[in-house]
């Protein structure tokens, strides 16, 4: 990932910064400047979610590219925070600890790193709650 | 007064045993552990590093006490483990807990002392109003060469103070160093691992120092070890800190809370802080508790401290973060092999 993208999105990814439609109250991670939803008549505004979620579906990664190699077998879940949007994120925990309806809550972590003498990329994955 | 404002400790979940070390390496684990008095210690997941640490410990100490991130004026990270040689850990932490862009931040390393020098300078700034609040961070993923004394203790934990003048759940009361070069540990840029001098970094290095230092607080104080219900020293491991205590008064009693090591190993920054932040965990109005860090290279920064009855208000909750007694309890035990992995003492070429 490039420098410039990573920092754009920098706020999103250690601080779960998505955007909130107060017109029909639906709340979207990645942030969204416009609600599909409402068009012209939604009022977006930024919204920072609390954190927490339930796992929705996950996949257990045995067979990983080179730069999450070392992390294998590790999981990717799909979570529903508590406000509603889903996001896709790692879960740390045991896999075979891992099921459906786990409630779980933010952590912060390195994302990964652009090779040794690039930058470490910071965010958030979640672990059991 | 300037004090403790709020405070939150992390350790990583992972474990090695010091009888798993002493196995690959030939060693007598047994006479190892009750040597050191310490039986394991932690170490980091593979996405851990010491500004996820600082992180993590940051957040645990909002999450006690509903301060506006954007009034903590300064923040220092205290490691010897940044992940950068050049890029600061602080303004990663002032991104993460939303505190950036109106304030100071920089980097600090003293060895293991770099999270009390934090400390110091946070309650200079506060204390002359420059800035509200400070965030003072000590954490480290420490390194220890494999095959080396050091690999038996070098641990990974942190543990951040916010400091301030705006009711203090412990007042700062007075604070005293000691410094002087003294080449008893180091590590040169560049390099992986740390060197030691051996049996050199007893006497004239962590003894001398914190001796010196908490002499000198007693001196400032006007006080003497049975004033004191807590103790915390810095602990590379249990029988140096055990030795430094008896030696100025202190009773076994006293830094109990805040031997952290036995089951911790040794967090460099973080090491004679998290014994603070397990100390204030069960500490009551009133309580007076006495720290001195020790740095190699050398120096020793001493503090008396009198917890305030706001750390039983309901401005403050202890419960909103885990303790340190809950972190060292949430563990899961790995072998040498997983250590190593976690640790990149495994280099692959690919």
């Amino acid at each position: 990932m490039s420098v410039p993208r990573f920092w754009r999105e920098q706020q999103n990814r250690y601080n779960l910064i998505g955007t909130h439609c107060t017109t029909c109250n639906t709340y979207y991670y990645p942030p969204r400047i416009l609600c599909p939803k409402c068009r012209r008549e939604g009022k977006v505004v930024e919204h920072q979610f609390k954190g927490t979620g339930t796992v929705v579906t996950y996949s257990i990664i045995r067979s990983a590219s080179d730069q999450f190699n070392d992390l294998t077998p590790y999981v990717i879940a799909i979570i529903e925070l508590d406000e509603g949007t889903r996001l896709t994120s790692q879960v740390i925990c045991e896999i075979d600890e891992m099921y459906i309806g786990m409630p779980v809550k933010r952590v912060f972590r390195r994302l990964g790193e652009d090779g040794e003498s690039g930058p470490i990329f910071y965010g958030t994955k979640f672990v059991p709650a | 007064m300037v004090g403790i404002i709020t405070y939150g400790a992390y350790i990583p979940k992972y474990r090695i045993k010091t009888e798993e070390i002493a196995r690959v390496w030939g060693g007598d684990g047994p006479a190892i552990a009750r040597g050191l008095g310490v039986y394991e210690k932690s170490l980091p997941d593979m996405d851990e590093d010491t500004i996820t640490i600082a992180v993590e410990a940051a957040r645990a100490a909002l999450a006690r006490r509903s301060i506006d991130p954007q009034d903590i004026g300064a923040i220092y990270v205290g490691s010897e483990s940044h992940p950068y040689a050049v890029k600061p850990s602080a303004v990663t932490v002032g991104e993460a807990i939303m505190a950036t862009p109106i304030m100071t931040a920089a980097d600090y390393e003293f060895a293991c002392k770099a999270g009390t020098a934090a400390i110091q300078t946070t309650m200079g700034l506060t204390k002359s109003n420059m800035i509200k609040y400070g965030l003072a961070i000590g954490a480290d993923i420490a390194q220890g060469e494999p095959g080396d004394a050091l690999e038996y203790t070098a641990a990974a934990g942190g543990v951040a103070f916010v400091i301030g003048n705006d009711s203090p759940i412990a007042d700062i009361n007075l604070t005293a160093s000691y410094s002087s070069d003294t080449p008893d540990f180091w590590r040169r840029e560049g390099l992986p691992f740390p060197r030691h001098g051996g049996r050199f970094t007893g006497e004239p290095g962590y003894f001398k120092h914190i001796l010196a230092g908490s002499h000198l607080m007693f001196e400032k104080a006007g006080t003497k070890a049975s004033d004191y219900d807590y103790a915390i020293f810095h602990q590379p491991n249990a029988k140096f800190a055990q030795n430094v205590a008896k030696t100025l008064g202190f009773t076994p009693e006293q830094i109990k809370p805040g031997l952290c090591v036995p089951y911790l190993g040794n967090t460099y920054s973080g090491a004679s802080i998290i014994g603070l932040a397990a100390t204030l965990d069960i500490a009551k109005p009133g309580d007076r508790i006495f720290v001195t860090s020790y740095g190699s290279g050398a120096g020793s920064d001493s503090f008396d401290i009198t917890v305030t009855d706001m750390i039983e208000s309901e401005e403050f909750c202890r419960d909103a973060a885990p303790t340190v007694e809950q972190l060292l309890a949430t563990k899961k035990i790995v072998d040498y092999a997983v250590y190593a992995k976690h640790k990149g003492k495994i280099v692959v070429m690919r």
